[in-house]
């Protein structure tokens, strides 16, 4: 037990002690000491085949036959015939091609990995006599208050209730900026303070931390496999025996002891089982650093076929929330016609009249200073006030006619293109003039139609948008920002209909929601995406999540979901090629052990190779820019 | 009871390592439910807690000679 765990700890040290005594045995053989040579690489053999071995016997005992087992028969057939050198180099390239690929595997790994090192180990627990001590984050209850200091990663998922601080929320959204938070604010374990001081009170530790989840996500993602991949698990499963069977039939029947050896050694099955695999964890990868969640091999390839992408409006291609979107004003200077509105819109709890108030707040118009003096709220049509003196009114058209406020030609002209955006509208009159035509509607994001562009280039062929919103609004924006089929005012079971229609037209639909409440269209596309929500069910239903509510995000998840795949091709290609070499090679007679185990190493490092590139996909865009920049 | 035992491991580099490991602890006494994760590491296993316990399950992951680092049970 303990010269095998030794063995397995100094596998690194036995290598390099078998290259170097490879480089010894050559040497002698050139100064012309046969018998050096073979004692040497005699020696080099044994040393290296034991670790080896090892595995071998461990795989036999759980009735597995590995790699290994097919390479120590390999080993020991070379030794019995005397072929020392081809048995000294074969294990080696057996072993320094294991460390190879530990090394190589590793960077494709890392993105997780450094996601995973983000979690916090220890969290300052506050007791009720204000003492405070660390402690694990696993015993960390739920009502526990913890303090976090300025550089230290928040433990748990809770509420501030003491302090105030920045944090850095980029390992869990991917976008990374300062957020203030102060007292009542949520926080997130795995988000770093960045300045400040705070006590939380946890209301979830440990596994069910909204961090927690992603990280288990992320790590059964990348074992979810797809079916190509179930496949040649499956074929390898049986592969591995095959070739054992195979070579003793080369041997029965050619009586080639030479060659039934190097049919063992050629058909280990590396390239072919690591390569597929290792694209998608390259894939995945990439997303998880930039807050995109893909949900394995499966979803990555269905996610690389869709051509019909659906949108929930609200919250997707609109910010989800309604805000001023358009402000006409006459008569009266733009900052003193606002200030008035919203004063007389702060009486009302109404959410037109909140947005108003928002966004006097966000120009920073001074209004509290006025006085109000009398007021009245007419049921159906708006609020009428004197503030400082001046009549004011603020609501529909109604109101301003019934008051006998009449519209100008260009008036009716604004108002009417106003309403063909589909917003709500919210006129303005002081001292019975019209000064103010505001459209409040749910804000379109700026970048969506360019972002929408993208969409269609990377391969989408039909972009649908379904609402529950009104047909003048869906409208407007499917205009604005170039969506090819829009159906409005519907329910969320008739939104699953539609999406169960495009299935049937033989579409591969993808679904993007918010999360919030399309939970049934989610699960019924082919894809699922949740965008910029982190909330439990998105997590469960999506086989995206995009932790940030961006477009960009979308557009970034589908070329990569295209880019894993067809890198994924190009590895089965590659080992499917290598095969066949090798096949050929021996058929030809210019392939023996050695060479074949080189490139059977040699193919196994291309693929993981061919799947690093992934690890920088969207990186490069930026680098021609600045390339240019110099040339000038 | 039916407990859940999650094990971290050493990185593993072979994916024949998977079958290896998912065999030997599949067919441990009291065991109901193997998955290996290959690029996590890691070894997830519902167990019976009256016929054997987390620390027999690493026992068996390091018999075949792989590191175990961490073990979590999860009730």
């Amino acid at each position: 037990m303990k010269f095998q765990n030794w063995i397995q700890t100094h596998n690194n040290q036995i290598t390099l002690l078998t290259a170097i005594l490879i480089v010894l045995g050559y040497a002698g053989k050139f100064a012309g000491s046969l018998l050096t040579y073979n004692i040497v690489l005699a020696l080099a053999s044994i040393i290296a085949a034991i670790p080896i071995m090892l595995h071998a016997f461990q795989a036999l005992r759980v009735k597995v036959i590995s790699i290994e087992l097919l390479v120590s028969i390999a080993v020991i057939g070379a030794f019995i015939i005397g072929e020392y050198n081809e048995s000294a180099i074969v294990t080696f390239l057996f072993l320094f091609g294991s460390y190879l690929e530990e090394r190589t595997l590793s960077k494709t790994r890392q993105s997780i990995k450094s996601l995973t090192e983000m979690a916090p180990t220890t969290a300052t627990l506050v007791h009720d006599d204000d003492t405070t001590e660390e402690v694990d984050v696993d015993d960390v209850e739920e009502d526990d208050i913890v303090l976090v200091k300025t550089g230290a990663a928040i433990p748990v998922d809770g509420v501030i209730v003491d302090g105030h601080g920045y944090t850095d929320e980029s390992a869990v959204t991917g976008e990374s900026r300062e957020i203030t938070k102060q007292v009542d604010d949520d926080v997130f374990s795995g988000t770093m303070l960045s300045d400040g001081y705070l006590k939380v009170r946890a209301t979830k530790v440990g596994d069910d931390t909204t961090f927690a989840k992603i990280i288990e996500l992320v790590e059964d993602a990348q074992d979810t496999k797809s079916h190509a991949e179930k496949f040649i698990d499956r074929f390898a499963q049986y592969y591995t025996p095959a070739v054992l069977i195979i070579a003793l039939l080369v041997f029965i029947f050619s009586r080639d002891f030479k060659l039934a050896i190097t049919v063992l050694v050629l058909g280990c099955p590396g390239a072919l089982v690591i390569g597929a695999p290792v694209s998608n964890v390259a894939g995945i990868g990439n997303g998880a650093k930039r807050g995109i969640l893909i949900k394995g091999g499966d979803a990555m390839d269905t996610f690389a076929k869709v051509d019909t992408f659906v949108f929930d409006k609200t919250g997707t291609l609109t910010k989800g929330n309604t805000s001023v979107a358009k402000v006409n004003s006459y008569e009266l200077p733009l900052e003193q016609a606002f200030a008035l509105t919203a004063k007389i819109e702060s009486l009302s709890d109404h959410p037109l009249g909140r947005a108003v108030v928002n966004y006097a707040e966000q120009k920073d118009y001074s209004y509290q200073a006025l006085n109000i003096t009398a007021n009245q709220t007419i049921k159906g049509q708006g609020l009428s006030a004197t503030i400082d003196g001046h009549a004011v009114l603020a609501g529909n058209h109604k109101l301003l006619a019934t008051n006998g406020v009449h519209l100008s030609a260009s008036q009716q002209e604004d108002l009417a293109n106003l309403k063909t955006t589909g917003s709500s509208i919210v006129l303005v009159a002081v001292d019975s003039k019209l000064v103010l035509m505001l459209g409040i509607a749910d804000i379109i994001r700026p970048e969506v139609a360019a972002e929408l562009q993208q969409l269609r280039e990377k391969g989408a062929k039909h972009l649908v948008m379904l609402t529950g919103d009104n047909q003048a609004t869906a409208d407007y924006v499917a205009k604005e920002v170039g969506i090819d089929e829009v159906h409005a005012e519907l329910m969320p079971e008739q939104k699953v209909e539609f999406v169960k229609q495009f299935q049937q037209d033989g579409r591969i639909v993808a679904f993007v929601g918010d999360g919030i409440n399309d939970s049934p269209s989610l699960a019924t596309a082919d894809i699922g995406i949740a965008m910029g929500s982190g909330t439990d069910v998105a997590i469960e239903t999506s086989d995206v999540v995009l932790m940030q509510s961006s477009f960009h995000a979308l557009v970034h998840a589908y070329g990569l979901a295209k880019k894993t795949v067809l890198n994924t091709k190009e590895n089965i290609a590659i080992a499917i090629g290598v095969v066949a070499f090798l096949l050929i090679g021996l058929v030809a007679g210019f392939i023996y052990m050695a060479s074949g185990m080189f490139v059977h190493e040699a193919s196994i490092l291309v693929v993981i190779f061919n799947a690093m590139r992934l690890i920088n996909y969207g990186h490069e865009k930026a680098e021609p820019a600045a390339e240019l920049r110099t040339a000038k | 009871m039916t407990k859940k035992a999650v094990l971290q491991l050493g990185a593993l580099t072979c994916p024949s390592c998977m079958q290896k490991i998912e065999n030997a602890v599949k067919n441990h006494n009291g065991v109901e439910n193997v998955k290996v994760l290959f690029n996590a590491a890691k070894v997830k296993a519902d167990f019976n807690d009256e016929e054997t316990s987390a620390e027999d399950l690493a026992d068996v992951v390091t018999k075949l000679g792989y590191t175990v680092e961490k073990i979590k049970v999860k009730a």
